[in-house]
């Protein structure tokens, strides 16, 4: 300020005290700065799930369609899903290993279906390792084996060798009747 | 750039960036330090909010554009899905559909502004020229996009500006085929249209950028429509110009956001809730209102082709308004027998965008049995239209060249400073000198 005119005021700033311009400044960028990040969350939250999209997440299916030892694939929330009718030889298999030390994700079998349903088996068609859909009745534990990278799960679903870290996860579903769930 | 860098690298990576890609030098001299004449009123503040809504629908047509599914089946369902489900889908659509409208009304201010001031003048002709090629592409992008929605007034609006090119005659019905792609307007028409409804905006951008550059080479125009004599005339664009053009876009936005929140159809046609029936043509079909003026001189000409040479003659005017004009003088402040003629012209555009929405044959003037003059009654919108188009055309070829030659303009100021510095009295005592260099 060099050349100031004759009765000029001294410069606010040259003390380094904050005034009444530094106060605006602020306050404006703080105002941008709130209204971009206010529209920046709508502008991301748009690639959420839409409205209609989580509407029909949940399905319901007939279990009479299936026989024992048979599998069938719905498709739920995309993915695939296994309703699996279990035979007694495959629940006694599974029970039977229950213990047996050899599990990587330890869990019962018991804890796997609803209770007095054992021969139904819901599961999430997934393999956990990188989401390959394992073939059913494959393996050396007869439960399914996932031919991308070869993990291999038992009879009820549980990880037993392969890359795949957990067991096969079984989706939040009820019995609406004897025959009828609701998945979802 | 006007006048040397005067970008002085900080610290030791930005002199290492500028001896390199010398980017951060670029955006000082063009956002910073970048002389400004110190006298830009308001309407020199709508670049500035025109370059922001061009950016706000990009990123709002990006998103959309996640959501929209361009085919016959699927497109009316999916705006009203984003509406409707998609998260924040209704403001974003919102934003969308009226930025449109935003964009035009803040383009229309920025071409009159160019027009009362003179900013096409030597040495700005390609400022100007470039300015028209973005309207140009605004108004092509923006008839793409009201197709994609598939309501009835999408539908019926495309299939009559489509078959405007048919009346170009031996070529417009291949040229009308070609855009179809198809014996109608039908799902390969509407797949192209989003296809060039994505890439024009990008283009726009493009051409926005050579228009930015051809405003920095003679510098801004001002409202006294002088060249900047010194650097006691500017002032650097920030922080006066950033700050006056961040106070004009908070009050454009206000105005934005009260049509997105409270009124977002206020500005749409409701015709465009029905989805599109080829069988079924809507009693009236108008454009959106920012293309009314041309919809009425295109309708005011009885003459298929006629109408379509007098509409696209209406856009082709302006690319050569630069060497219709002879004045010298280029702002109309001091012109004011052209500042009373330019003030009709205004008038005349809005009267044409009434002209455009209104059935040719209903009375301008209710209840009044105008005579039969020609082929339709004095007192109907028909001839209003002929009268306003009559004029728009006049203006820019006899009144623009005749009184740039006849007229005696007003005394020009000597320079931008001269009033306001040269005169004791109106400087305060106690103001700071060079107030440019404040922070």
């Amino acid at each position: 300020m060099a050349n100031t005119v004759v009765g000029a005021n001294p410069d606010p700033h040259a003390s380094g005290d904050p005034n009444r311009r530094d106060f605006i400044h602020i306050a404006t960028l703080a105002a941008a700065a709130g209204a971009v990040g206010g529209l920046a969350w709508p502008l991301i939250d748009q690639m959420n799930p839409a409205g209609d999209t989580l509407a029909l997440a949940s399905i319901e299916f007939d279990l009479s369609k299936v026989e024992p030892g048979q599998q069938v694939v719905v498709k739920w929330r995309g993915k695939p899903l296994f309703v699996r009718h279990r035979t007694p030889e495959q629940i006694a298999a599974a029970i039977k290993d229950d213990n047996s030390g050899g599990l990587k994700d330890p869990q019962t079998d018991e804890a796997r279906h609803k209770p007095g349903k054992a021969e139904w088996l819901i599961l999430v068609g997934t393999c956990t390792h990188l989401g390959c859909v394992p073939t059913v009745g494959g393996g050396e534990y007869g439960g399914w084996f996932c031919p991308c990278h070869g993990s291999t799960y038992d009879t009820s679903g549980r990880i037993r060798s392969g890359p795949a870290p957990k067991n096969l996860e079984v989706p939040t579903y009820a019995f609406l009747s004897d025959t009828k769930i609701k998945v979802g | 750039m006007a006048g040397p860098s005067t970008y002085e690298p900080k610290s030791g990576f930005e002199r290492w960036l500028d001896t390199r890609l010398p980017i951060v030098r670029f955006g000082y001299d063009t956002i910073v330090s970048f002389p400004t004449p110190k006298n830009l009123n308001y309407w020199w503040t709508f670049g500035g909010i025109l370059a922001l809504m061009l950016g706000i629908q990009i990123v709002t047509g990006i998103v959309l554009a996640m959501h929209y599914a361009p085919h016959v089946d699927l497109a009316f369902d999916s705006i009203q899905r984003i509406k409707r489900d998609v998260n924040y889908g209704w403001l974003i659509q919102g934003l969308h559909a009226t930025g449109a409208s935003m964009f035009f009304l803040a383009v229309y201010i920025h071409m009159f502004r160019g027009l009362y001031y003179g900013s096409y003048k030597a040495p700005r002709e390609v400022l100007w020229l470039l300015g028209c090629v973005i309207y140009l592409l605004m108004i092509a992008t923006a008839f793409f996009g009201y197709v994609l929605p598939w309501g009835q007034m999408s539908f019926h609006g495309a299939v009559v500006i489509t078959n405007l090119i048919g009346s170009i005659p031996v070529i417009g019905p291949h040229i009308t085929t070609l855009l179809w792609g198809g014996f109608a307007l039908d799902n390969p028409t509407l797949n192209r249209f989003f296809s060039l409804h994505y890439l024009l905006p990008f283009v726009i951008a493009g051409v926005v950028a050579l228009h930015i550059w051809a405003l920095h080479v003679p510098g801004n125009g001002n409202p006294k429509g002088i060249e900047v004599k010194s650097k006691d005339d500017t002032v650097p664009f920030h922080p006066y110009y950033t700050v006056k053009d961040s106070f004009a876009i908070s009050v454009f936005l206000l105005m934005y956001g009260a049509f997105v929140f409270y009124a977002p159809d206020a500005l749409g046609d409701a015709a465009n809730y029905i989805k599109a029936n080829p069988l079924v043509t809507p009693q009236h079909i108008v454009p959106e209102w920012y293309l009314l003026p041309f919809y009425a001189i295109l309708r005011a000409v009885p003459d298929k082709l006629m109408g379509v040479i007098a509409m696209f003659g209406a856009i082709g005017t302006l690319f050569v308004l630069p060497w219709l004009d002879t004045s010298k003088v280029r702002s109309m402040r001091y012109r004011p027998a052209m500042r009373l003629w330019f003030l009709i012209f205004v008038l005349d555009c809005i009267i044409l965008g009434f002209c455009g929405a209104r059935a040719p044959d209903d009375a301008v003037i209710a209840g009044l049995a105008g005579p039969q003059f020609l082929d339709a009654n004095l007192n109907s919108f028909v001839w209003l239209s002929r009268i306003a188009s009559l004029y728009y055309f006049v203006y820019f070829w006899v009144i623009t060249p005749v009184m740039g030659l006849t007229e005696t303009p007003l005394p020009i100021p000597e320079g931008i400073s001269e009033p306001v510095l040269s005169h004791p009295a109106v400087t305060p005592a106690g103001a700071v000198s060079s107030p440019e260099k404040r922070g």
